[in-house]
């Protein structure tokens, strides 16, 4: 800076005056007869906070909480929102056979977006109410003003504040026995500009910081005959065999490999041959597994798995009237109605002939072994015979005592 | 150990400033203005880096090789990865547990010790953050975990356990973070204004952000704090609750737990402790900060370790009364074979490291002992390294089916990420106390008796 450009000290404004004191007590003694004269414009600096010193300068309660509140109830609502629009209508996701909404497992994130959104407004409105960062002040040309932040206490009273008498105002100051009493100038030399050199390197690295989205850019707006770019090559081409491959590893050239001969999956067994073929020897069996309890609840199950595989053709009667039976034979001719379950022949085959028909289908009628347990098969089998006996039964079958309750 | 440092200790001097507020700023200062540290900072430095090494040799292994370079096996897909990261995690609890609810609950003594604590916490937290981080396995998509509009149209699962963790540990770090900067602006200020070179009052001065200290301003910084404290206790709480939750709301025996959240917390809470003494001691030796972090810090440190050590040890008891009293034959299985099975020599080293040992400090005598706090803390780190050992290990090795049963062999290449990751935490540490003010001046000022304002 040359001579003639340093402005001098008789021409530079007062900014304020300035008292020092080397203990809290004085310093807070001092504010309340500042406080008390009615000033407006100064403030006490000190090295840590002293408790009960806002009462002393008749500071008001800041509106910091009242921001953060604001930033919390936000970052609620932004982040339920959010997950809602995400998981329930932009991308729905299936978890658990849970709803698409189903708030619940949502409240760990919606809580911490409500911390994080709180934490960002207290630090941030904290700087933003006390204008910082600050970089230059007129205090900082003070030398003995450094001892702010180690062990010394002050009280600034500024220039522009209504109240400000220069003579008045050092006599009041003076009157609180202040360790030094001094002027603060306003700063005419420190300069507020940004210095060129930052700024330079600031642009060349905002430049520079933009190249790789210019390649990505190109890359997505540009056509290209080559393929991607394989990052991670064994990520993308997996040594592993797919199961319908070629694999030159093997003698027949098969990937997937067939068990040992005689292996058995679990529960594959299947030795009792009644139960799970219907026959013995060469013969349908006549009578029912011995595995199978002829019980109240295998016909429970019989009776409910009769409901939902064969209803639908064979109707509640079994009569062969089932709703798939009615809709066909109206659309389709030729259509091979299901058999009425009550006639003779039906009722006179062996148990297991009607277990082999559910196996293993008849004519037109498909196989349901793979969907039906053997167990469950039998079961039906023994709700069919109940049926049958059902809609041919007389007087005669019944029991005195239900013969009674009829009457 | 004393005599022989206080030779080249530039610490040990006497201190400057004729009242005890500047000789708290001088005592504090010192460390970061003296030329050089004192030689115990350089060989635990060197020690440090050269761990650090190791650990960016082995992650490149396991970023290179893919994760089954650790010792990963089919029924345990998540061993030491997870264990240390949960162990980290919990380190990372003691901190914020001393800065926000110590303060909520006007703890005073807390000033002594809690900047060092928030150190410690953020430093843990970002080596947490490794592991999960490289566990994914494609180490370079991370960002899947975010919620960014992608070309995909897709949007992460937000009712995952796993996805919470994401925003738990995320939020937990950012407020921590803010929080421990927030706290030092103050003391920034004081370094700027004590600097004597120009790099260092540019550079404390651009961190210290213009503070001088004005009274309007210290209402809001203090608001601000008391708000930040009574926002980061619910977060502390929640973080590893969180991090429980991705053990507790699976279907695993031993895992399957409502007691987690809460168990969890106090161990991580102990742990985090278990820490800051192991830390403070030797600190506080080559520093010369045994005035302000006095042996009554200490001592009362060591009461919260035996505290929440004995939740511990009752949560390991209602651990297995539960698994008992729920008449489940898995469950039960669970906890006997945690005890007796092939894992028990690792739950017998929990008990010990993590019941017996703090059992010490119901005696005045040792935990007003320098060493035998110093080594407690190393054995209840041990201890709480290996409680997530047990529980990860001894769940996934046995569970329903007998068929899917396994076992874990680390590999070295665990062992070495498990080493390295100290020498991560030891760098970062390291650095801290020679660059930032490891003591919280402002606040340790505002207790003392000489701040007080006198009315007469
Ligand atoms: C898709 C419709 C359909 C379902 C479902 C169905 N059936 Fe049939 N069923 C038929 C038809 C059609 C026939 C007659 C086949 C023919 O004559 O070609 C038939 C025939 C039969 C017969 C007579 C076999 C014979 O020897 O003549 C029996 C017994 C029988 N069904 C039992 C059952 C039982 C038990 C179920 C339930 C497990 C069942 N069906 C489910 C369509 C069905």
């Amino acid at each position: 800076m040359s001579d003639s450009e340093k402005p001098l000290a008789t021409e530079t404004p007062l900014y304020g005056l300035i008292a020092e004191y080397d203990n809290p007590t004085a310093l807070v003694h001092a504010a309340r007869k500042v406080r008390d004269a009615g000033f407006r414009r100064w403030d006490t600096y000190t090295p840590f906070p002293i408790h009960g010193i806002e009462k002393d300068m008749g500071i008001r309660m800041t509106r910091l909480p009242w921001l953060v509140l604001g930033f919390a109830l936000t970052g609620m609502a932004v982040a339920t929102y959010f997950q809602y629009w995400t998981n329930s209508v932009d991308y729905r996701w299936i978890i658990s056979g849970k709803p698409f909404w189903s708030w619940p497992a949502n409240v760990p994130i919606i809580f911490e977006m409500t911390i994080l959104f709180s934490a960002f407004a207290a630090i941030g409105g904290m700087l933003f109410l006390n204008n910082l960062p600050l970089p230059a002040h007129p205090l900082d040309l003070k030398e003995r003003f450094r001892r702010v932040t180690d062990d010394k206490f002050f009280l600034v009273i500024e220039a522009s504040d209504p109240k400000f008498d220069e003579r008045d105002t050092r006599g009041l100051l003076a009157a609180t026995n202040p360790v030094v009493l001094d002027d603060v100038l306003e700063d005419r030399v420190t300069s507020d500009r940004i210095p060129a050199p930052l700024i330079y390197t600031l642009v060349i690295l905002g430049a520079v910081s933009l190249i790789p989205f210019a390649f990505i850019a190109k890359a997505r707006a540009a056509k290209t005959t080559e393929g991607r770019v394989h990052v991670v090559w064994d990520m993308d081409f997996t040594p592993a065999y797919k199961a319908q491959e070629g694999n030159p590893l093997f003698g027949d050239q098969r990937s997937m490999r067939t068990p040992p001969e005689g292996t058995v999956a679990l529960g594959q067994l299947h030795d009792d041959e009644h139960l799970y073929t219907g026959k013995v020897g060469d013969e349908w069996a006549s009578s029912f597994p011995e595995s199978l309890a002829l019980s109240e609840a295998t016909m429970e199950r019989g009776k409910q798995q009769f409901g939902i595989y064969c209803t639908p053709c064979h109707g509640q009667l079994g009569d062969g009237n089932g709703i798939v039976h009615q809709r066909a034979s109206k659309l389709k001719q030729g259509w091979v109605p299901p058999s009425d379950l009550h006639q003779t022949y039906i009722k006179e085959q062996p148990a297991g002939q009607i277990f082999g028909a559910i196996t293993n289908g008849v004519r037109n009628m498909p196989a349901y072994g793979p969907q039906i347990s053997a167990e469950d098969r039998w079961a039906i089998v023994l709700y069919l015979r109940a049926l049958q006996k059902s809609q041919s039964a007389s007087v005669n079958d019944l029991t005195d005592a239900e013969r009674a309750q009829l009457q | 150990m004393n005599t022989r440092v206080s030779i080249t200790n530039p610490y040990n001097g006497p201190l400057e400033g004729d009242n005890a507020f500047a000789q708290i700023t001088h005592n504090v200062s010192r460390i970061m203005e003296a030329p050089r540290p004192p030689l115990a900072w350089y060989i635990a430095f060197a020690f440090a880096l050269g761990l650090l090494g190791v650990f960016g040799l082995s992650l490149g292994i396991v970023v290179w090789e893919g994760i089954g370079a650790w010792g990963h096996v089919h029924p345990v897909a998540w061993g030491f990865p997870i264990v240390n990261f949960v162990f980290w995690v919990g380190i990372g609890h003691a901190g914020t547990l001393i800065s926000a609810i110590l303060f909520l609950l006007r703890q005073n003594w807390r000033t002594a010790i809690n900047r060092f604590a928030e150190a410690m916490t953020i430093f843990a937290v970002v080596c947490a953050a490794v592991f999960p981080g490289v566990h994914i396995g494609r180490p370079w998509l991370p960002y899947w975990m975010f919620p960014i509009p992608n070309q995909m149209g897709m949007w992460p699962q937000f009712r995952s356990p796993l996805e919470w963790d994401v925003f738990a540990v995320g939020t937990y770090a950012t407020v921590s973070v803010l929080f421990w900067y927030m706290g030092m602006i103050p003391d920034f200020a004081t370094f700027r204004d004590r600097s004597t070179s120009t790099v260092r009052r540019f550079v404390y001065g651009l961190v210290a952000m213009g503070w001088r200290g004005s009274s309007r301003q210290w209402h809001r910084y203090e608001r601000a704090y008391l708000l930040l404290a009574s926002l980061a206790t619910p977060l502390v709480l929640s973080v590893h609750s969180v991090v429980s939750f991705d053990f507790a709301t699976s279907q695993l025996p031993g895992w399957h737990t409502t007691i987690f959240p809460p168990y969890f917390v106090a161990g991580a809470i102990f742990g985090g402790f278990a820490m800051v003494v192991v830390l403070a001691v030797p600190a506080r030796e080559f520093f010369g900060l045994k005035k302000i972090i006095t042996l009554k810090h200490l001592e009362l440190m060591a009461k919260v370790i035996l505290a929440t050590g004995m939740i511990v040890g009752y949560a390991y008891a209602m651990e297995m009364f539960v698994a008992w009293y729920s008449g489940s034959i898995y469950e039960q299985f669970a906890f006997l074979n945690r005890a007796f099975g092939n894992y028990a020599w690792s739950y017998w080293t929990m008990i010990f490291c993590n019941v017996l040992a703090p059992q010490v400090f119901w005696f005045k005598k040792l935990r007003t002992n320098v060493w035998v706090i110093l080594i407690v803390g190393i054995i209840v780190n041990v201890g709480m390294w290996f409680e997530r050992f047990v529980i990860i290990c001894t769940s996934l090795t046995r569970d329903f089916l007998p068929a899917n049963w396994g076992a874990f062999i680390p590999s070295a290449v665990d062992y070495a990420t498990l080493a390295g990751s100290f020498g991560l935490f030891f760098t970062l540490f390291l650095l801290f106390c020679r660059y930032l003010p490891m003591v919280a001046m402002a606040e340790v000022k505002a207790f003392i008796p000489e701040s007080h304002v006198h009315d007469h």
